[in-house]
């Protein structure tokens, strides 16, 4: 089952590295991760998307809280959460019917037009991975130049937070 | 504003502020500032090694022995990578230890400088934390940071990487008493609910059994473990890291487990309707095939580290918290509960344990002719009074010697249990014998083990460390050669041991006392005569049996109930 972990973590150098090589390690799937550092400058927030059996889900978020810069985490696939990604997308729009199709695709899809030249758009997009899968699908054929994705970041509905 | 101190300084203060007795180290350019400083003084103790592998499996003998923690100190680069081995020997045993590893100044950290490596990055997926120092006013901090996480919580060894100019730089000086690390809060009392279910379970068993493994021995809780299973009177079976934590010779103890355990141990484990799991992580070579582990038990499991719990076996009591802090509570309820272990169930249980006993799985073939390794072991463990410190080396040897020695007290025997690492045991010996210069340490090693840190030998001489070497020389990687003798048709690939040294002359070479014993006859008065040359390093070269296998054995991948005894080979 698909898995969106979060996790608040010592903004040090080598934290990043001690959650890779867990996962690469231990033979865990990561599908996505994504980290910057919070309103606390001395925390780093990770969000990881990931794969496996109840059990394996159990050990990956075991093994993450023991490590010592991992200062909270939660499973945020437990409760009702967001997820948005960032995508930048540059497709190809060299003939006026093709640059009318890729801009009513991106505004059907709420995307933002960030730059035209006379041979290309360039594409922000957010919302979850399946929409922004959705839309690289509905693009014409062979338009996508060149795709750059964030990575899920995931928070928790409601008052529930993960905070230090 | 206080006296500015060196950071080299500030590192030996660090060290004598935490009580640190003993360093085992090697010096570099990396580390020279450091060793200036530990020119001018006496305490800790300098013990100059002759590998850094070396000194990772001193500190390590040392730690296991006493408790606290080891202490290396090595320069950076091949210094810094010489020490991987016993770090992951550390870690996977879950000993604690602090090693200072150099490192190039600041400015050359990542140019590719002479002795550079990175030690933060290659030591990391190896030790429980690790550390570099960027700026001196850290240094202190780290220092107490390193030693805290490395002996709390499930021990680990800690790294903390020191680059040179750190070691110049100077600031005030002050050792702070506690660290609080906010990422960092081991759990150390286990749950009131789940040890009252605990107990309750354990009380309405009808073929209880408790497997207990190393935990118990590094949260020191033998005492307590011996007095809750006593009280209950249940078997119970150490793992190769638990031994000691149980007396070997109380007859509720019915031996090791795993992979060379007794037949009484296996089979009870196989058929037991509670398991008690304390202190133990359920490892490939205890569990066998997790299919077939303990098919009718409903099992507790007592551990600190949560990622222990329920990461081979599923659990139906999980309960962290100390070993030692749990079964103080599960005594409390077991001395106020009014009830009691049902007498009858019991008895049967003991009658089919007893049972099983009487295969007397450990009995061996004796011989007039050639030393037969489980000998010289009884021998050792009689002339000694079973109280000696033993370390040993991985094969058959480390086998037989924790069949055959039998440990009453926790401690006493010292092995790499986890990683399986080959030269191990003499400089862990060396450990153990500054802990405790007034006990005998043996070494009970292999001839192919001994060799791969030999140089140690050196070191003993040096520091007078009069240890007793048991050398089972069979010529052969034992281990090696077994598993291709049952598992590869007798294609005895590699792992003979050609063009071996005389190892008689080798240690008087080093200094010390060599002699070689070839009939069973003379291994008793051998024993004796070099256990009683109580000032000298004594290595006994043994010529064993060269075919001789360890038995009982369950083959990898099989199940507990498939262990294979001698007498099973021979009809085979």
């Amino acid at each position: 089952m698909r898995h969106v972990i979060a996790l608040l973590l010592e903004n040090e150098a080598g934290a990043l590295s001690r959650v890779a090589g867990l996962f690469s390690a231990r033979g865990y799937n990561i599908e996505s991760l994504t980290v910057a550092p919070t309103e606390d400058p001395s925390a780093s927030r990770m969000t990881i998307v990931t794969h496996g059996s109840d059990a394996v889900i159990e050990q990956i978020t075991k093994q993450l809280n023991k490590l010592v810069d991992v200062i909270k985490l939660v499973d945020l696939s437990e409760s009702s959460h967001i997820e948005r990604e960032l995508m930048l997308v540059k497709v190809r729009a060299r003939d006026a019917a093709a640059r009318e199709e890729v801009k009513r695709l991106s505004d059907i899809f709420r995307g933002r037009v960030l730059d035209v030249t006379p041979a290309c758009y360039t594409i922000e997009m957010t919302g979850t991975g399946d929409k922004l899968d959705a839309f690289l699908e509905a693009l014409p054929a062979r338009s996508i130049m060149e795709v750059v994705r964030s990575g899920c970041a995931g928070i928790s509905r409601g008052e529930k937070r993960l905070k230090i | 504003m206080g006296k500015k101190l060196r950071g080299a300084e500030i590192f030996v203060r660090c060290l004598q502020d935490e009580g640190v007795e003993f360093i085992f180290g090697y010096p570099g350019g990396a580390v020279l500032h450091i060793y200036d400083e530990l020119y001018k003084i006496d305490n800790p103790r300098h013990i100059l090694v002759r590998h850094e592998q070396g000194a990772t499996h001193a500190a390590d003998g040392y730690a296991r022995a006493t408790g606290k923690p080891g202490v290396v100190l090595v320069t950076s680069g091949p210094g810094a990578t010489n020490t991987i081995t016993g770090i992951a020997t550390a870690y996977m045993d879950s000993i604690p230890m602090v090693v200072f590893t150099g490192q190039v100044p600041r400015p050359l950290i990542g140019n590719d400088a002479f002795q550079e490596v990175d030690n933060v990055g290659i030591t990391r997926p190896c030790v429980k934390h690790n550390f570099m120092v960027t700026d001196v006013r850290d240094l202190a901090t780290t220092i107490k940071k390193a030693f805290y996480i490395a002996t709390s919580g499930r021990p680990g060894p800690v790294v903390v990487d020191l680059p040179k100019d750190i070691t110049a730089d100077s600031c005030e000086y002050a050792y702070p008493e506690s660290v609080e690390i906010r990422s960092y809060k081991p759990v150390t009392k286990g749950h009131p609910g789940q040890i009252r279910k605990a107990v309750n379970l354990l009380l309405k068993a009808r073929r209880p059994m408790i497997y207990s493994g190393g935990g118990v021995v590094l949260d020191n809780a033998a005492e307590e473990l011996t007095e809750f299973t006593r009280l209950l009177g249940y078997p119970i079976t150490n793992t190769l890291m638990g031994l000691g934590a149980y007396p070997a010779t109380d007859p509720q103890f019915v031996g090791m487990l795993g992979m060379h355990g007794t037949y009484e141990a296996n089979m009870a484990m196989h058929q037991c309707d509670v398991l008690l799991a304390i202190g133990a992580r359920f490892d490939d070579r205890v569990t066998g095939d997790l299919e077939k582990f303990c098919p009718h038990a409903k099992i507790i499991h007592v551990d600190i580290d949560p990622a222990s719990i329920a990461k081979n076996v599923p659990v139906d009591i999980p309960i962290v918290g100390s070993v030692r802090n749990v079964l103080r509570d599960m005594l409390a309820l077991l001395k106020e509960s009014k009830e009691k272990p049902d007498k009858q169930a019991l008895k049967a249980w003991w009658k089919q344990i007893d049972q099983w006993r009487a295969v007397n799985c450990l009995a061996y073939e004796h011989s007039d002719e050639v030393i037969k390794p489980q000998y010289v072991i009884e021998k050792l463990c009689e002339l000694t009074g079973g109280d000696a410190y033993v370390t040993s080396d991985v094969g058959q040897h480390q086998m037989w010697a924790a069949q055959y020695y039998k440990f009453n007290k926790p401690r006493r025997w010292i092995n790499s249990g986890g990683l399986g690492t080959m030269g191990f045991g003499m400089p862990a010996a060396l450990g153990v014998k500054l802990a405790y210069p007034e006990e005998t340490v043996c070494c009970i090693s292999g001839e192919a083990s001994l060799v791969m840190c030999i140089q140690e030998l050196s070191t003993a001489l040096q520091y007078d460390l009069p240890i007793k070497i048991i050398l089972l020389n069979n010529r052969y990687m034992g281990m090696v050669r077994q598993w291709q003798e049952f598992f590869y048709d007798r294609r005895y690939a590699h792992s003979y041991m050609d063009a071996l040294p005389d190892f008689v002359r080798l240690t008087e070479a080093y200094g010390h006392v060599g002699m070689r014993v070839e009939k069973p006859g003379e291994v008793e008065s051998a024993l004796k005569e070099a256990l009683e040359m109580k000032d000298r390093l004594v290595l006994i070269d043994f010529i064993t049996d060269q075919t001789e296998n360890v038995y009982p054995m369950i083959a990898a991948g099989k199940g507990h109930n498939e262990i294979i005894l001698p007498t099973d080979r021979e009809l085979a």
